[in-house]
C-alpha cells in the first residue's frame, strides 16, 4: 500500500538573480525516509528550504503534508521539524536551555531530559552555543528538529562534519523516528548515508531530480554491473566478446587487468571462466561488483558525487 | 511504506503549537535572559547610564543651568536608557540573531513572526522597567525631586521605545551584523552627545539646535525634562516628533526587514 505523499514538488523553479538554483524539479516523497542526494550546489538546500516555507517558488507548486508551505505556514509549522545546515541558536544560549525553549513552543514535546541524554548533550552543561564543538552544535540542531513530535522532519546535511560515533548516533535516531512513523527528508552528499537510511533516494544534479527510487532499484535499474579479473596481459578479447551476450563490453584496463561490463548473472560468470579455461588463463582475483549509488551518480551525470 | 508499530512509540508524532500566550512569554523570557547575560549589552544599558548620572550629578563638568544637576540629568539619562535598550541593544542583538540563523530557525517554529516581534518588545519593556527602577533609585539618592504626571512620563517612554525600536529593527534587518554593531554604537555615542542627554541643546548654535531638536532622543529627553524638571503638562510637540519617528521607523522596518 502506497501512502499519501508527505512532500509533493512539481516543476519547481527557483532563481537567485541570474543563477537558477532549481530548474524544473519534480519530487514526490512518501512516508518513511527520503534522501535527497547530490553534490554541493545541486539545489538540495534550496529545494528543502522551499518545502520548509523559507523560499517562494518562482514557478511550480510545492505541497507539504498537503499544505502550501508559504500560504499555510501557520498550519504547517507545528507539524514539521527543521534542522538547518548551520546556526539557528542564540550564541549566548546553553544547549539544554535552547532545547527546552523550543519544547515550550510545542503542545506535546518530547521529554527534554531523555533527548539530552540520548544525544549526549548533557556534557555541554553551562557552555554557551558559540563555545560548543561543531558536533555538539549539530546534535543540538537535530534535537531541536524532533523535540516538538513532528510528523515530518527536514534534516539538511545532518551528519556533515560529524565523527563516526556521532554519525551513528544520528543514524540510529533517524531509524527510531522512522520506526515510530515519523517521515524524514534528509539531504546528504554521502552515498552510504542514503544507502543505510533511505527507503527512497532522489538524486539531484543541476537543479533537477535525475533519478529516484529505492537504493536497490537505483543500483539495479538500468545500471550495468561489472565483473573484473586479472590474468596474463594481452589476452585476445575479441574471442571473449564473441562468447558473451550481445550487450556486453570487455576491456583491458591496465596490462593484465580486465573488466567485463554487462548483465552479470551466473551464466555470464560461467561463460567468462570457461573461456579462461579454454585459453589456459588462470583468472586471479575474479570479482563481481554491484553498482553503488556513487556509480549510478557517475553514470547519470558524468561527475563525481563528492567533487 | 508504512513503518508505524515497529518502534517504541517514543517518537510517535503528536504535533501541535503551544498556546500563543505561553509561546510569547517563553520567547520574551529567553530574549531577556540573553540580554541580561550579555556583558556588552549590560555595559550599554546599565553601566553607562548609571555612571553618567552619578558622575555628572556629583561633579560639575557640564553647565546644566539653574537648579540641581540631577534634576536636569535624570530625565536625560532615562531617555538614554530607553535608547540604549530599544535602539542600540535591540539592533545589535537582532542583527546577530539574523546573522546566526536564529530568526530563520524560529521562523520555522510554531511561534508566528508577529509573536516573535511581540516577545522582543516585551523583553525590551521588561529591561526598561529594570533600568527605570535602578536609575530612579539612584537619582533619588542623589537628591532628585521630580514633578509632573507619571502617566505623561509613561506615554513619553512608550512612544520613545516605539520610535527607537523601529529604527533599531530597521538597522538590524537591513545591514550586516558587523555594520549594525558599529553603526548602532556610533549612533548611540552621537545622540548621547548631541541629543540633549547630558549637554543642554542650548549650548549648540541656533541652527544646529533646531535640527538636533527633531531627533528622537532630543524629543524624548526634552519632553521628559519638561515634565519631570519643570512640571509641564503634556509636551505635545515632543510627543508629535516621537510619533512621526515611530510610525516612519516601524513602517520602514516592516517593509525592509530581511529575516536572513
Amino acid at each position: 500500500m502506497r501512502s499519501e505523499p508527505v512532500v509533493q514538488v512539481q516543476a519547481l523553479v527557483k532563481r537567485y538573480g541570474t543563477k537558477t538554483a532549481v530548474d524544473g524539479l519534480d519530487l514526490v516523497a512518501r512516508a518513511g525516509v527520503t534522501a535527497v542526494l547530490g553534490p554541493n550546489g545541486a539545489g538540495k538546500t534550496t529545494t528543502v528550504e522551499t518545502c520548509e516555507g523559507y523560499r517562494k517558488p518562482d514557478s511550480g507548486t510545492v505541497r507539504v503534508l498537503g499544505l502550501d508551505p508559504v500560504r499555510q505556514a501557520g498550519e504547517l509549522r507545528p507539524r514539521i521539524g527543521v534542522m538547518l545546515q548551520s546556526g539557528g541558536v542564540y550564541s549566548g544560549a546553553r544547549a539544554e536551555e535552547m532545547l527546552r525553549h523550543v519544547a515550550k513552543l510545542h503542545a506535546h514535546p518530547l521529554d527534554v531530559d531523555a533527548l539530552v541524554e540520548r544525544l549526549g548533550l548533557g556534557s555541554c552543561g553551562r557552555t554557551t552555543y558559540r563555545r560548543l564543538s561543531g558536533g555538539q552544535q549539530q546534535r543540538l540542531a537535530l534535537a531541536m528538529a524532533v523535540v516538538g513530535r513532528p510528523e515530518l522532519v527536514f534534516l539538511d546535511e545532518p551528519t556533515a562534519g560529524l565523527d563516526p560515533q556521532a554519525r551513528r548516533a544520528t543514524w540510529d535516531l533517524v531509524r527510531d523516528l522512522r520506526a515510530d512513523g515519523v517521515s524524514v527528508i534528509l539531504t546528504t552528499h554521502f552515498m552510504d548515508e542514503a544507502e543505510q537510511l533511505a527507503d527512497d533516494v532522489a538524486i539531484i544534479d543541476a537543479g533537477r531530480v535525475i533519478a529516484q527510487g529505492s537504493p536497490e532499484e537505483l543500483c539495479r535499474g538500468g545500471a550495468e554491473n561489472t565483473l573484473r579479473f586479472t590474468g596474463r596481459p594481452g589476452l585476445d578479447l575479441a574471442s571473449l566478446l564473441k562468447a558473451l551476450p550481445a550487450d556486453s563490453a570487455v576491456a583491458e584496463l591496465t596490462p593484465g587487468s580486465y573488466r567485463v561490463v554487462g548483465k552479470v548473472d551466473p551464466q555470464l560468470l560461467a561463460t567468462v571462466t570457461s573461456w579462461c579455461a579454454q585459453h589456459g588463463v588462470m583468472p586471479d582475483r575474479i570479482s563481481v561488483e554491484r553498482h553503488t549509488l556513487e556509480d549510478v551518480f557517475l553514470e547519470l551525470t558524468g561527475k563525481e558525487l563528492r567533487s | 511504506m508504512t513503518a508505524t508499530g515497529t518502534g517504541t512509540g517514543k517518537y510517535t508524532p503528536k504535533p501541535g503549537a503551544a498556546p500563543l500566550p505561553r509561546m510569547i512569554a517563553a520567547q520574551a523570557a529567553l530574549e531577556t535572559r540573553m540580554l541580561l547575560r550579555n556583558g556588552e549589552q549590560l555595559l550599554l544599558t546599565v553601566v553607562i547610564p548609571t555612571l553618567l548620572l552619578v558622575l555628572f550629578s556629583a561633579v560639575d563638568i557640564v553647565d546644566t543651568g539653574e537648579g540641581k544637576a540631577v534634576d536636569f540629568l535624570a530625565p536625560g539619562v532615562l531617555a538614554l536608557a530607553v535608547m540604549s535598550t530599544a535602539f542600540t541593544g535591540q539592533a545589535i542583538a537582532t542583527g546577530f540573531e539574523r546573522r546566526y540563523g536564529v530568526l530563520k530557525r524560529l521562523a520555522a517554529s510554531p511561534l508566528p513572526r508577529w509573536g516573535l516581534m511581540t516577545a522582543k518588545t516585551v523583553s525590551v519593556l521588561v529591561t526598561e522597567v529594570l533600568q527605570v527602577v535602578l536609575l530612579t533609585v539612584i537619582a533619588f539618592a542623589l537628591g532628585w525631586s521630580p514633578h509632573g504626571s507619571p502617566l505623561t512620563v509613561l506615554l513619553l517612554l512608550l512612544l520613545g521605545t516605539a520610535a527607537f525600536s523601529g529604527l533599531g529593527l530597521l538597522m538590524a534587518g537591513t545591514l550586516k551584523a558587523e555594520a549594525t554593531l558599529a553603526a548602532a554604537n556610533l549612533v548611540f555615542l552621537l545622540l548621547l552627545v548631541g541629543g540633549g542627554v547630558i549637554v543642554p541643546l542650548d549650548k549648540f548654535p541656533d541652527a544646529a539646535r533646531d535640527a538636533l531638536g527633531l531627533l528622537p532622543i532630543s524629543a524624548l529627553s526634552d519632553g521628559l525634562r519638561d515634565v519631570l524638571q519643570h512640571g509641564a503638562g503634556v509636551p505635545w510637540g515632543d510627543l508629535g516628533i516621537l510619533a512621526v519617528w515611530a510610525v516612519a521607523g516601524l513602517a520602514a522596518a516592516g517593509k525592509f526587514f530581511r529575516w536572513e
